[in-house]
């Protein structure tokens, strides 16, 4: 457990030792805040909730995520540390799982600065705030399946870019899995029961349920399991490159 | 004990390292040499459990790199090539980090770290980015990092590539003062330093070992050991010392370095002294001479012989 730990609070700390946290922070911020009061119309619907707050996230995270992730493990095999990390007495796993740990804890840091919307839905009306903690719930749970996806693709290459680039791909495919752009493209060369597959690993569909506040334990699970698995093959692809 | 069986790494259709058998016990200091690209880097991160092997296998202290990872790792102090490390830390962060991976607590990783520091003179620089530091201590904060633990088994791919010549001495005087009982692995293409710190030297070319064994005895196998050099003031006569020395019984063969104002003479075979010889014939001819000494050898010579791919 200590050697994970200590991976974990090295990353965690790296975040705040660059400008990439606070950059990544503000932006957020900054657009959140934006999507929501111009194009969630969030005064003139006149509901005390945060739905077209949360209604944004999945396309947030869609390129801020991936911004985040990038770095996890192509700056550790540019930069040459990744020798040093994996001859320290820490497994494999262990490093994918803090990493990854230290990634989500950031962006539940990000999420948590959005605070002040909470306290302006709160002033301004009486919401069910159980409706809206489970919406952020939802939201980090989404963050973490996408920032697993990045943690894989962050493995697969030195370059920052790449990781970047493939990361959003991924992660705009399971956004997008319920919607005709993805199945018709499978529907071509597949049969029905693979197209429901497909259709149930939308993110959007798993997230809509979460912050409208149904807290699903199917919905849960699918982001559980969605992270469980990505981490699996990241933690297979950093060995594999080992033995080549 | 490490123990390297058969070891071979091969990368796509490029065979790294080949048939590599060795091993290396407490007390020894292995130099491991080897033209770049020879497979020094990658037989050290297979040891160290960065790579897997091919084929073959290692043990390190009775456990096998393979199934006993993290036992064999935490027994080992390693510098990578190139000395890499968190950039954005500063050396106390980054010192404490290893420790705290390594499995000491809080206060102990505060003793440890204390010690290493001192060991390599980081005090200045504790607290400023490590991007921000020359390339020496960058270097030195490397090398904390890998003795951090005070490792039985030390690998250093290149430990003072990179440093000034104090520094060099400083790193060779640390490597000797280790305790007798660890075993250290460094690779070097510096031929001197192979002589000034190691207890052995094992020389890799294209992935196979072609030579092993202690400093002295590489030099012996030159063909420069047990010659004469005789220096000059000056290059003016040197020709004509040069077909004076060719005249002596037992001269087999002479060299002549102007550039150097030196004479080099080689004994027939089965010829143990000629020193005497030499001294004797320039009091005779009333030389001055600059300098007379016996050759030792001449590791390059030998180095390049072994590497160059020729026959031995």
């Amino acid at each position: 457990m200590i050697p994970l730990q200590a991976v974990y609070r090295r990353e965690l700390m790296s975040y705040f030792s660059t400008p990439l946290a606070y950059v990544f922070i503000f932006v957020f911020l900054v657009l959140a805040g934006a999507l929501t009061f111009y194009f969630g119309n969030f005064f003139e619907r006149e509901q005390a909730d945060m739905a077209p707050f949360f209604s944004f996230h999945p396309w947030l995270y869609l390129f801020l995520v991936p911004a985040v992730s990038m770095r996890i493990w192509a700056e550790e095999r540019k930069s040459g540390t990744i020798e040093l990390l994996l001859t320290l007495p820490v497994s494999r796993p262990a490093a994918v799982v803090a990493k990854f740990l230290a990634a989500w804890t950031f962006t539940g840091i990000a999420l948590a600065a959005t605070f002040p919307l909470w306290v302006t839905v709160n002033y301004l009306g009486e919401p069910d705030n159980g409706v809206i903690l489970a919406g952020y719930l939802g939201s980090w749970l989404m963050a973490g399946a996408f920032l697993a996806i990045g943690v894989c693709m962050s493995a697969l290459t030195s370059s920052q870019v790449v990781a970047f680039v493939l990361s959003a791909a991924a992660c705009l495919v399971f956004v997008l899995a319920g919607y005709s752009l993805v199945l018709d493209a499978f529907k071509a060369w597949t049969g029905q029961t693979f197209i429901d597959v497909i259709a149930s690993l939308s993110f959007l569909t798993h997230f809509n349920g979460i912050s409208r506040g149904v807290l699903d334990l199917g919905d849960l699970l699918f982001f559980v399991s969605t992270i469980v698995a990505w981490l699996s093959i990241a933690i297979f692809i950093v060995e594999i490159k080992q033995s080549r | 004990m490490i123990e390297i069986a058969h070891l071979c790494k091969r990368f796509g259709s490029l065979t790294a390292v080949d048939e590599l058998s060795l091993s290396v016990g407490p007390g020894e200091v292995l130099g491991f040499l080897g033209p770049n690209g020879a497979g020094k880097s990658t037989t050290m991160k297979v040891v160290t459990g960065y790579l897997r092997p091919t084929s073959g296998s290692v043990t390190v202290l009775g456990h096998d790199i393979e199934t006993e990872t993290l036992q064999a790792q935490s027994l080992i102090g390693y510098l990578p090539e190139g000395a890499p490390s968190y950039d954005e830390m500063t050396p106390r962060g980054f010192l404490e980090f290893v420790a705290r991976v390594r499995g000491y607590d809080a206060r102990t990783s505060q003793d440890r770290m204390a010690r290493v520091v001192g060991l390599m003179s980081l005090e200045a620089v504790l607290d400023q980015r490590i991007e921000t530091l020359s390339k020496g201590f960058k270097r030195r904060v490397g090398l904390a990092q890998a003795l951090i633990h005070d490792p039985r088994v030390l690998i250093l791919d290149e430990p003072t590539d990179g440093l000034d010549p104090n520094q060099k001495h400083q790193v060779r005087e640390l490597i000797r003062g280790l305790s007798r009982d660890k075993i250290v692995i460094i690779s070097t293409h510096i031929l001197e330093e192979v002589a000034a710190v190691c207890t052995r030297a094992a020389i890799i070319a294209e992935g196979r070992l072609v030579s092993d064994c202690t400093p002295s005895e590489l030099e012996r196998q030159s063909r420069y050991h047990g010659a004469v050099t005789l220096r000059l003031s000056s290059t003016e006569i040197i020709d004509r010392v040069g077909d004076g020395l060719r005249t002596l019984t037992d001269v087999a063969e002479i060299e002549i370095s102007s550039d150097l104002m030196a004479v080099t003479v080689f004994p027939s075979a089965g010829v143990d002294d000629l020193l005497h010889a030499v001294t004797d014939h320039a009091r005779e001819s009333n030389l001055t001479v600059a300098g007379i000494y016996r050759e030792k050898g001449r590791m390059d010579e030998v180095f390049r012989r072994l590497t160059a791919g020729g026959a031995p």
